[in-house]
């Protein structure tokens, strides 16, 4: 990093990987599970129905088993990995400098339109990842560590997803 | 003995643990580069093959660490969570979720260290996320039957293929290996033109080799050494569970037996290990037979693993050492709520003999509820303790 103002390249990618199996040993060896990101979504985003309409998280037994009643959604061990995995992020883009506000898109592609494909793709992935039960880290990365086939089956659709679809939308990236 | 549970040093240690581990990931992800849709998407148009070099790397550098501390005995597998499959629904999840990758950029992991990164990207994707979940909330109640189908727990690529765990270990390390290969020559085929990265597999190439022997020796080493059977298990690891034996809270009382048997919230297995004559001549409804040869079976102890939370498993045998050894090979595999029939069925007879039921005879094969109330409250002491959730239940929840 000879310039200060220079964001740093990007580690070597199987040096990453490393890095990231032994962070999901550690987890699995100090608390029984993996890693895991989309449960605490479901859990943040019951808190804020909540606060809207109580009775409608008490309604919706979907809701209703992680904030239901005098249940505190947030209360639950993926929330606190959440808050982890965003103050990991900001630690490491401040450390090196890539902590800049930016929209990462296509080079063809306003910012409008780039927010909306984002948040659609996100209604997708949020979607996706409440009937898969679980998201690349907690289904395809945990999931496939310890052999489970659902994960893996689950790993290779996403994939498969993806690509059936990247043609069609090539001019969002390219 | 690993996993250790740091939430039983109280809860806060525990979230604790969680929140660390949360730092690294958010960290590693950040610096693999994954706060970066533009990273994440080339993935799907060959140009960038990062988030699979580094998804399967990671996947199998924790396989290869899990089964290799569980082969020398300091990994207790049986203890560490798996998701459990739900083949179809999470096929279908898994689908839509390709579709969001590609559309958006992002999956809920890498979102959220590309929204701690400033991107406004990554925060519009985060929104969009909590939307999606809250959808799937309402929508849900529509087709509960599939969300719940092809439903099988505990069930490993090694139970499928009908190997061992250490050859199919071998397996994806091999397969993993030949597919690092042909990313890095896609990337250098789809690349733009004039980028840097280009010369990293020449420069690497011996690092990536010998660290590709490395992993293949390990992964062979996994499976020649073998995964422990539950002998071997419960020499290394029995002591934890000795003292369950030695206070005799796992004996249960035939009446408390009878007592589950009627429970209409506890699904119940009774396993008979005595003789086929014995069996033959008398033995309890529903009740299967077994020998101490099928404990150390993979498919026999993978029927106990099903159970739901709620299930029992009961052990009967007229010989308590017999009985004890079973359960001892039983408890190191994992099975759950797992119980002995205090004293077989030596006793059993006996114990209703001189019982009358008021114009019912007594069915000796599964007596019914009622005739717990011919004896007094405290004629036994109750030992069956449920758990209503299997013992960590995955972050996706």
């Amino acid at each position: 990093m000879e310039n200060k103002n220079t964001a740093a390249s990007y580690m070597n990618p199987y040096l990453a990987g490393t890095l990231l199996g032994t962070v999901l040993f550690t987890a699995f060896a100090l608390t029984h599970s993996g890693l895991g990101a989309s449960g605490a979504i479901s859990r943040i985003q019951v808190f804020l129905t909540k606060i809207i309409s109580s009775s409608h998280v008490d309604q919706v037994g979907y809701f209703a088993t992680m904030g239901g009643g005098d249940r505190n959604a947030l209360d639950h061990s993926s929330v606190l990995m959440f808050v982890g995995t965003f103050v990991g992020g900001v630690l490491s883009a401040k450390f090196h400098n890539r902590f800049r506000a930016e929209v990462c898109k296509g080079p063809n592609l306003s910012n409008i339109r780039r927010f909306l494909f984002a948040l659609l793709g996100g209604i997708f992935m949020g979607y996706g990842a409440r009937l898969a039960r679980g998201c690349t880290s907690g289904q395809a990365l945990s999931g496939g560590a310890v052999l489970s086939v659902g994960s893996w089956a689950f790993m290779l659709s996403v994939f498969l997803g993806g690509y059936l679809v990247a043609y069609f939308v090539r001019r969002l990236w390219n | 003995m690993l996993p250790i549970d740091m939430s039983d040093f109280g809860k806060w240690i525990g979230y604790l643990t969680f929140f660390t581990v949360g730092v690294s990931f958010g960290a590693v992800l950040e610096m693999a580069g994954f706060g970066d849709s533009r990273k994440l998407a080339a993935q799907f148009y060959f140009k960038d093959m990062t988030v699979f070099k580094t998804m399967f790397t990671s996947i199998i550098v924790a396989c290869l660490l899990i089964f290799l501390f569980s082969a020398l005995g300091l990994l207790d597998f049986s203890q560490i969570y798996v998701n459990p499959t739900y083949l179809w629904p999470g096929v279908v999840g898994g689908l839509i979720m390709g579709v969001g990758f590609i559309i958006g950029g992002y999956c809920p992991g890498t979102s959220i260290v590309s929204a701690a990164s400033l991107k406004i990207d990554g925060m519009v994707f985060l929104i969009g996320t909590l939307i999606g979940a809250g959808l799937f909330g309402e929508t849900v109640k529509y087709y509960s039957d599939f969300w719940n189908s092809s439903f099988t727990d505990r069930w490993l690529l090694s139970d499928w293929l009908n190997w061992s765990i250490g050859a199919t270990v071998v397996a994806i390390t091999v397969m993993a290996l030949i597919l690092f290969y042909f990313a890095e020559k896609t990337e250098a085929l789809f690349q733009d033109k004039g980028t840097v990265e280009k010369a990293i597999w020449n420069k690497n190439k011996k690092t990536y080799l010998a660290s590709a022997v490395v992993i293949f020796l390990i992964s062979l080493f996994i499976w020649s050494f073998g995964q422990p059977d539950p002998k071997r298990k419960w020499n290394i690891m029995g002591a934890q569970y000795q003292p369950q034996l030695d206070s005799r809270e796992v004996f249960i009382h035939p009446l408390e037996y009878v007592k589950t048997w009627n429970d209409a919230n506890v699904k119940l297995v009774t396993l008979d290990m005595r003789s086929e004559d014995e069996f033959k001549q008398f033995h309890l409804d529903s009740a299967k037979r077994f020998s101490l040869e099928d404990v150390v079976k993979k498919e026999f102890v993978f029927d106990l693993l099903q159970l739901p939370p709620q299930g029992v498993v009961v052990i009967v045998s007229n010989t308590e050492e017999e009985a004890v050894r079973a359960w001892q090979w039983l408890k190191v595999q994992g099975v759950a709520n797992l119980y002995i029939l205090e004293n077989g069925l030596n006793n059993w007879n006996q114990l209703f003999s001189d019982k009358v039921l008021h114009l019912e005879k007594i069915d000796l094969t599964r007596p019914s509820a009622k005739v717990l109330e011919l004896f007094p409250k405290d004629f036994y002491k109750a030992k069956i303790k449920l758990k209503t959730t299997k013992k960590g239940a995955g972050l996706c929840s």
